[in-house]
């Protein structure tokens, strides 16, 4: 069995090591000052494609990001890994995406790719963490989709089994392919880049990331795996409506920092059966656990 | 995110060195693979580019993968089952983790499979993956075995067994037997030749045998009946896809707990020859041990690395009398040294590799070709200055890590000696470097040829006619001291002309050159970039300089007669 896998992958500012110039003045995220990072949930989704691409010779994983023209560097990374090309979306119209546009594009863009078997990605990207894109797409393209999914376990005769991750546990589940699955952080960590595909592909560009006096550029026309697709709205013919900012119902109102602060106290005698209650109680509030 | 590689500019600066530029251009053949492998690179630039991002990745696995289980696999070791080897569950990670990155036969050419790695940038990983796991550094590093095959290994053999490697399977030197650890010569493991079975058949005993339930073996045995020396002794490769090798033990270490130390036997184990009969110890087995001994030095360095980098970071936290303790004489005094002797220590070993890198490069352009003369004197001359420089970075290097380590518990106080730190796994791996792969005694023997012959003499003053910057021209002039005392201090032995006198004194003398050159290349570090070195040097200068003076002032005070009060007793003596 071959199968067609598409990873979306998006890339974020590393939110997780945030230092006092991470906001801008109007409390957006100032994406200057930190450094731009693969999603971490997507770096899990990538490694259950190619763990798939492993145990299936001969299937195809293809990375699909959308972002400004350095966004290559996910589809670089996926490379390295073991990914067998990517699409980078790149367009000023493409800019100012919420979910819903973000998830128009994408889906489009799969529809130009070509349906694929499974298309996956990560649970939800570090600086939006609105967990939607991935079912919006599997919306639109009216595919089956299993979420916060931890292991894939088999596929076999067009249906895969998964585990997915539930509050207080996990299920298994089962679902006729082609299927959309979003991956959540408990999945096995991505592999390392390897060394040769490094050297292979270390120079692989979106031609928009070229300039003129770049150095090895005779390479380009050499080695034709060193362009990486680039596609525009009009590419993948696009509506323009439903697109970036035209096509984002979601309009941001305000923007507030959130402080916590410990205004519910709640005082506990040593004893064990207190704690003990304690510990229940977190764990049902998932606060811990 | 924290990187092995990047976060230490040293390293950088090693791998930046202007001899890269020679190592490279015969290692990549003027870039002849460059239109037949798609990661081959097409010029210098793009090879140096290839050797940093890969070490950034050696930086991030070790990091990451190899950090986070090097705690676990310290507290589980490996697992004797039913005469097997199973890693620590955290092993297993580590080596799947260096598996698919593919980081495995670096230096074997790309015709077989490998990254065409320089011996340097291969030794740099080594050093990085040791910094966080020595143990797991064992089990990866003996890859390097694979570099003896390919050199005194028929084309067949190479083309069976180096693609492997590369692929991921493990190897192992098999060399140390009950009666046969430093004194290789008594191997006793028999080679017998079966017609019936058309290969040869190893049996025996080996102990002390490194990651011993390896995937392909390089064993030293006996094939010529009735010899008792080292000519009797022939190498050959044993693949574990044959059997016969079983492991009877683990042995119980103090120290690189993920690293299997097995004692193995073997009945009827079919092997095959590598290279000629006969020369298995006195050529093979040589050239295994000074691959090994740089590795040793690698790892050293990197241990060195960590112990510091943990001390530094706890003397910045810990308050004591209301400050910070890094504020406190007694202890930045501790850690500029460790830093002085973890920057020269690292420039003795890449000095050496480099050396290493030059003249193996050119053995391996001899076999395609003949060489020039011009080509014959450069290889003759790296091949030299790499055998005598070899013993000086495993022997310092391991001495200098056991030392950090010690100095690094020093500076944690009672929390050093509790277990909780890691410092504690540091300073017990760091105490067998000094000791396998031929302990430092050893390497002085190894060395002190290069005393009495004058080469590190030689070495030194042409290093004395190199231009540093004015404001180390003092240190160069100390340096230049320290070599007048090696050159008296050598002559004194030489006229006492007692090979007794001599031996006792080999260790001083070793030292006293080790220390001059050691300061020579911080000297050049330090001209080139001092941000990064003027305080190493300084600081080394101080101390090198003490250390020759004593190790001089014991070389001229001690007579012949004194002997008599250092010699020990035999158990026969005491026993009359």
């Amino acid at each position: 069995m071959k199968l067609k896998i598409i990873v979306l992958a998006k890339q974020v500012p590393d939110t997780r090591n945030v230092g006092k110039d991470a906001m801008t003045p109007e409390g957006t995220v100032n994406r200057s000052a930190l450094p731009a990072i693969f999603n971490p949930e997507d770096l899990n989704a990538l490694e259950q494609a190619l763990q798939l691409k492993d145990q299936f010779p001969g299937s195809t994983v293809h990375i699909l990001t959308m972002g400004p023209p350095r966004a290559t560097e996910i589809i670089r990374e996926g490379l390295f890994r073991g990914a067998d090309g990517g699409v980078l979306l790149t367009d000023r119209a493409f800019a100012g995406a919420d979910t819903l546009a973000t998830s128009y594009a994408l889906a489009t863009a799969i529809r130009k790719i070509g349906m694929p078997d499974i298309v996956i990605g990560g649970r939800q990207a570090i600086d939006g963490d609105t967990a939607q894109v991935g079912p919006q797409v599997a919306q639109k393209l009216d595919l089956n989709q299993v979420t916060y999914v931890t292991k894939i376990n088999s596929i076999v005769d067009g249906k895969i089994n998964v585990t997915r991750h539930i509050d207080g546990g996990a299920e298994t589940v089962e679902a006729p392919l082609p299927i959309l699955l979003t991956v959540n952080g408990d999945a096995e960590p991505c592999r390392p880049r390897n060394a040769k595909l490094l050297m292979k592909y270390k120079r692989a560009t979106a031609p928009m990331e070229r300039t003129e006096n770049m150095p090895y550029k005779e390479e380009f026309d050499k080695k034709p795996y060193l362009t990486v697709t680039q596609w525009s709205v009009a590419d993948i013919e696009g509506d323009y409506n439903q697109c970036g900012l035209a096509g984002s119902p979601t309009k941001v109102k305000a923007v507030q920092n959130i402080v916590f602060k410990a205004k519910e106290s709640k005082r506990l005698s040593a004893d064990d059966a207190e704690v003990e209650a304690l510990i229940q109680e977190l764990l049902a509030s998932h606060t811990i656990g | 995110m924290s990187n092995c590689y990047s976060d230490h500019q040293e390293l950088k600066f090693e791998l930046n060195h202007p001899l890269m530029r020679r190592v490279v251009e015969l290692k990549e053949r003027s870039f002849a693979d460059k239109d037949l492998y798609e990661n081959a690179p097409i010029d210098f630039d793009d090879t140096m580019d290839n050797y940093d991002r890969v070490l950034d990745i050696v930086g991030e696995i070790t990091a990451t993968t190899i950090a986070d289980n090097a705690e676990g696999v310290d507290l589980e070791g490996p697992h004797h089952e039913g005469n097997r080897v199973r890693y620590a569950s955290g092993t297993e990670k580590n080596l799947k983790a260096m598996v698919q990155a593919g980081m495995n036969g670096m230096t074997m050419p790309r015709r077989y499979g490998g990254l065409n790695f320089a011996i340097t940038p291969y030794t740099m990983c080594a050093e990085i993956v040791a910094a966080k796991d020595a143990g797991f550094g064992n089990i990866w590093s003996l890859q390097d075995c694979i570099e003896t095959l390919y050199e005194f290994g028929d084309e067949d053999q190479r083309q069976r067994y180096i693609p492997r490697v590369c692929d991921g399977e493990t190897m192992s030197m098999d060399l140390t037997e009950p009666d046969a650890g430093s004194d290789l010569q008594s191997v006793m493991l028999r080679a017998t030749y079966s017609e019936e079975d058309g290969c040869w058949l190893l049996n025996g005993v080996k102990r002390f045998i490194t990651n011993g339930d390896a995937d392909i073996h390089l064993v030293l045995a006996r094939s010529e009946e009735g010899t008792k020396d080292g000519r009797g002794l022939s190498m050959f490769i044993y693949d574990k896809r044959q059997g016969g090798v079983n492991v009877r033990r683990i042995e119980n270490k103090l120290g690189i707990h993920g690293s299997p130390t097995c004692e193995l036997v073997y009945k009827n184990a079919k092997a095959e020859l590598c290279g000629s009969r006969k020369l298995g110890l006195i050529k093979y087995v040589m050239a295994l041990m000074n691959g090994a001994r740089l590795g040793i030095a690698a790892q050293s360095v990197g241990i060195s690395q960590a112990a510091y980098d943990e001390a530094l970071s706890y003397a910045r936290d810990r308050e004591q009398f209301g400050k910070k303790i890094i504020s406190m004489p007694a202890v930045y005094d501790m850690l500029a040294l460790m830093k002085a002797k973890l920057d020269a220590g690292r420039a003795l070993l890449y000095q050496t590799s480099r050396y290493v890198d030059i003249y193996k490069a050119l053995d391996d352009i001899a076999r395609e070709r003949k060489l020039t003369p011009e080509e014959r004197d450069e290889q003759k001359k790296f091949a030299k200055l790499a055998d005598a420089l070899t013993p000086l970075a495993k022997g310092m290097n391991s001495e200098y890590c056991n030392q950090n380590t010690y100095d690094a518990i020093q500076i944690h106080g009672g929390s050093g000696f509790m277990l909780d730190y890691p410092i504690q796994r540091y300073y017990r791996d760091a105490r067998i470097t000094s000791i396998y792969e031929g302990t430092t005694q050893l390497q002085v023997v190894a060395a002190i040829r290069y005393v009495t012959n004058g080469s590190y003499l030689a070495q030194a003053r042409e290093f004395e006619l190199s231009e540093v910057s004015p404001a180390l021209k003092s240190l160069q002039d100390r340096a230049k001291k320290m070599a007048d005392m090696l050159e008296e201090a050598t002559q004194k032995v030489k006229d006492v002309a007692s090979q007794e006198f001599q031996d006792i004194c080999a260790r001083h003398l070793v030292e006293i050159a080790a220390d001059t050159l050691m300061l020579h290349l911080l000297l050049y570090n330090a001209t080139v970039n001092p941000e990064l070195f003027d305080k190493s040097v300084r600081v080394y200068a101080n101390f090198a300089e003490a250390e020759v003076l004593k190790h001089y002032t014991f070389v001229m005070s001690l007579t012949p007669e004194q002997l008599e009060y250092y010699r020990q007793e035999t158990s026969d003596a005491v026993a009359e």
